[in-house]
């Protein structure tokens, strides 16, 4: 928790809703459009699914370099999913929170490359101030819950944020990202059916990457079409391209739709796909480099935008120019995550509880 | 006699089990088709087919939930948990059905599961991929937990384990699985070959639970330590220039408290090393037993080093692992007590 409970003498709000009917022709979301965005939106979405590629790649060099330790995991091949998502919340309002491959999100959630970088590094200056290292970091002021390294945990928590929007009034939505993989633990279940029941304002996101490390989806999953793992709760799902940032935004309107009118949880089955290993040290002998290469040729989302970027007429220059800006921006994080200093000794015990344990 | 990393040891324990059993199987995450993210599991589903070694999804709860119903069944399985932080979600399974069947059917049904699963520190995981909670086990009565520090004894320990028709939980050491640790962390691994423990036999054998082993014989102080810590204690005891007997636990539960308590009356004095959190940790059990046995026999008051009461940091891992300089000042120290 960051903040302190504004006031404990609210009614809860759960739990109230009249138990739906259980009639077979249900109301469900309609069909997402791509999203129409201006000019100035396109070339956001690129400079920030640029940012996060250049961001991943820098990483992974700082790894090799030894300058990061134990786990890392690129977002690299999943830009669209989080840019696309994050650009129609608003916040400070709705909250984000998700697995241990979380830089991207952090990014598309505007928060500074430098103190992300700084905490891969383990560096006093990191967002966590080195404690939590590449999938422990948060940020109060954005509503960014983190980064969990326990497959699965944050779809749990994700509700009870949901519950906290709902019980405050505060108009906020939670997006509570999971894997395919993460997609088969039980407490995702024990979720969905209270988020249901509750009506709680959740997106819960799954990012269908078609592996968890070396499982392939069909070797995991009985039922592989995700959107469809609501059902029984009553949660529809809507099946998502999420190599094309256009439809990853698109979907998302329809979600905000849905439970902006109060109609509850909603899940979103991003398809998708991670172009590097699942974390620094995969074998990868799970699938063949002709897959990958594949992925990358057709379905990249950072290609896939600069077509509507030609198509609005931006010009090749332009966008050269926005690659020059943000290499000095990941150059400077990684710069200053190498040079910030170490945490001192004393910060080990500290915010283990509220006082000094 | 084949040279065999841990890793490989592990391997062979499997593969000797799987052939002589058909009862045996082995499931996990990612153990199957690609053979474990530390590739424990490497070939054994190419050579028994996937009925018999298969991969699962990630739920672990679940995972050991089946298990137990397979063990009650008459099967006898071995799951893996890929990292032993991730058994949590699994504790419940644990306590409340793996250790407590055959007190509560009144000897009728028990589950004889092993779970396997890599723990602690020294690869920079962080919170969720260092931590070493064997006290969590030895706690739970009904439970039997195991960790072994090479690859002999990996070996034939965990053949005894699935062999044993109670629940064992055995813990495997991944800072030791690709060279024994000298306890420096920042020299190269040293490989296995040239320990005579990387001297594995190919066929068939087992090393009994419940019997320590005396990995260095001393007259001055007693050592205690099990998995990575062994190798530290060795370090330890020779930069500290004591003539310390080490004693590698080898089993938690059962405990040989005969060859601790025949040590330190020997000795009179004790360190106890683990890496896992001191307050309430195993070593507060160890040395609650040594003081009620050996009281008498004490020169100076036990001593335990262990890892730092907090959360495992992503920053401060080197200073958190327990390491040779720390154990060679707490025998020196009560050396002078
Ligand atoms: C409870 C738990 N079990 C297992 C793991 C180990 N683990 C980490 S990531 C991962 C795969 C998850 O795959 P997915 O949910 O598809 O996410 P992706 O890595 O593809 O983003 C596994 C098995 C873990 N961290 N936590
Ligand atoms: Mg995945």
């Amino acid at each position: 928790m960051a903040k302190p409970a504004s006031s404990r003498s609210r009614k809860p709000a759960a739990g109230t809703a009249a138990p739906a009917p259980a009639d077979h022709n249900r109301e469900r979301p309609a069909d997402p459009k791509p999203y129409q965005a201006s000019k100035e939106e396109l070339l956001e979405f690129y400079k920030q699914m640029l940012l996060i590629r250049r961001f991943e790649e820098r990483a992974g060099q700082l790894y090799g370099l030894g300058l990061i330790g134990g786990f890392c995991h690129l977002y690299i091949g999943q830009e669209a999913v989080a840019v696309g998502i994050q650009s129609a919340l608003t916040p400070g309002k709705d909250s984000v929170i998700t697995g241990y491959r979380d830089h991207g999100h952090m990014l598309a959630y505007g928060i500074d490359p430098k103190v992300i970088m700084a905490e891969l590094t383990g560096r006093e200056a990191g967002i966590s101030r080195g404690k939590g290292g590449s999938m422990h970091m948060f940020s109060v002021e954005h509503k960014f819950y983190g980064g969990h390294g326990i497959v699965g945990a944050q779809v749990s928590l994700g509700t009870g944020l949901a519950f906290g929007h709902k019980y405050s009034e505060d108009g906020g939505v939670c997006v509570a990202y999971f894997g395919d993989g993460a997609a088969n633990q039980g407490q995702v279940y024990e979720s969905f059916n209270m988020a249901a029941l509750w009506g709680l304002p959740i997106i819960y996101v799954i990012e269908n990457n078609q592996y968890a490390m070396g499982t392939s989806v069909h070797r995991s999953s009985s039922e592989d079409r995700f959107y469809l793992r609501g059902e029984s709760f009553r949660i529809p799902g809507i099946q998502v391209d999420g190599m094309d940032v256009l439809a990853c935004r698109g979907a998302t309107e329809e979600a905000l739709a849905w439970i902006h009118a109060g109609k509850g949880p909603i899940i979103l089955e991003m398809k998708t796909y991670r172009y590097r290993g699942h974390s620094m040290s995969d074998p990868a002998k799970y699938r063949s480099r002709d897959e990958v290469q594949t992925m990358r040729e057709t379905s990249d989302p950072i290609e896939g935008i600069k077509k509507a970027l030609a198509d609005a007429g931006i010009k090749e220059d332009e966008l050269k120019s926005i690659d020059a800006e943000i290499r000095k921006v990941v150059s400077e994080a990684a710069d200053f995550a190498e040079t910030s200093p170490e945490p001192v000794a004393g910060e080990l015990y500290t915010d283990v509880l509220v006082e000094q344990y | 006699m084949p040279t065999m990393n841990m890793i490989q040891a592990i391997n062979s324990a499997l593969d000797v089990m799987l052939e002589r059993d058909p009862d045996v199987l082995l499931f996990g995450e990612d153990i199957g088709y690609f053979g474990g993210v530390f590739r424990v599991t490497d070939g054994l589903q190419a050579k028994y087919g996937k009925n018999r070694c298969f991969d699962t999804p990630i739920a672990e709860g679940g995972i050991i939930g089946a298990a137990i119903g397979m063990g009650a069944y008459g099967l006898r399985p071995v799951a893996e948990i890929q990292f032993v932080d991730y058994i949590l979600p699994a504790y419940d399974q644990l306590v409340s059905e793996a250790a407590r069947l055959r007190y509560r059917s009144g000897g009728e049904f028990w589950a004889p599961i092993t779970v396997r699963s890599p723990y602690g520190g020294g690869i920079f995981g962080g919170q969720t991929h260092s931590q070493s909670p064997e006290a969590l086990f030895a706690h739970v009565v009904g439970l039997k937990t195991v960790i072994p520090s090479n690859p002999y004894d990996a070996k034939g320990l965990l053949i005894s384990c699935i062999e044993d028709d109670d629940p064992v939980i055995f813990m495997e050491p991944k800072r030791i699985y690709n060279g024994p640790f000298n306890g420096k962390h920042d020299e190269a691994l040293k490989n296995w070959a040239g320990d005579p423990s990387a001297d594995v036999p190919e066929g068939h054998y087992t090393v009994p639970l419940g019997k320590a082993a005396i990995a260095r014989e001393g007259k001055d102080a007693t050592v205690l330590a099990y998995g990575t810590m062994v190798h530290v204690a060795k370090a330890g005891i020779e930069d500290s220039g004591v003539d310390a007997e080490l004693i590698d636990l080898r089993s938690i539960v059962p405990l040989d408290i005969e060859t601790i308590v025949a040590s330190v009356a020997k000795t009179g004095r004790c360190v106890i090393l683990h890496e896992a959190t001191r307050f309430a940790g195993f070593g507060g059990e160890l040395s609650a037993l040594i003081q009620e046995r050996c009281f008498w026999a004490l020169k100076a008051p036990i001593a335990r080093v262990a890892g730092w009461d907090t959360p495992y940091p992503h920053a401060f891992e080197l200073d958190y692992l327990p390491g040779p300089g720390r154990l060679a000042a707490a025998l020196v120290k009560v050396m002078e007590d």
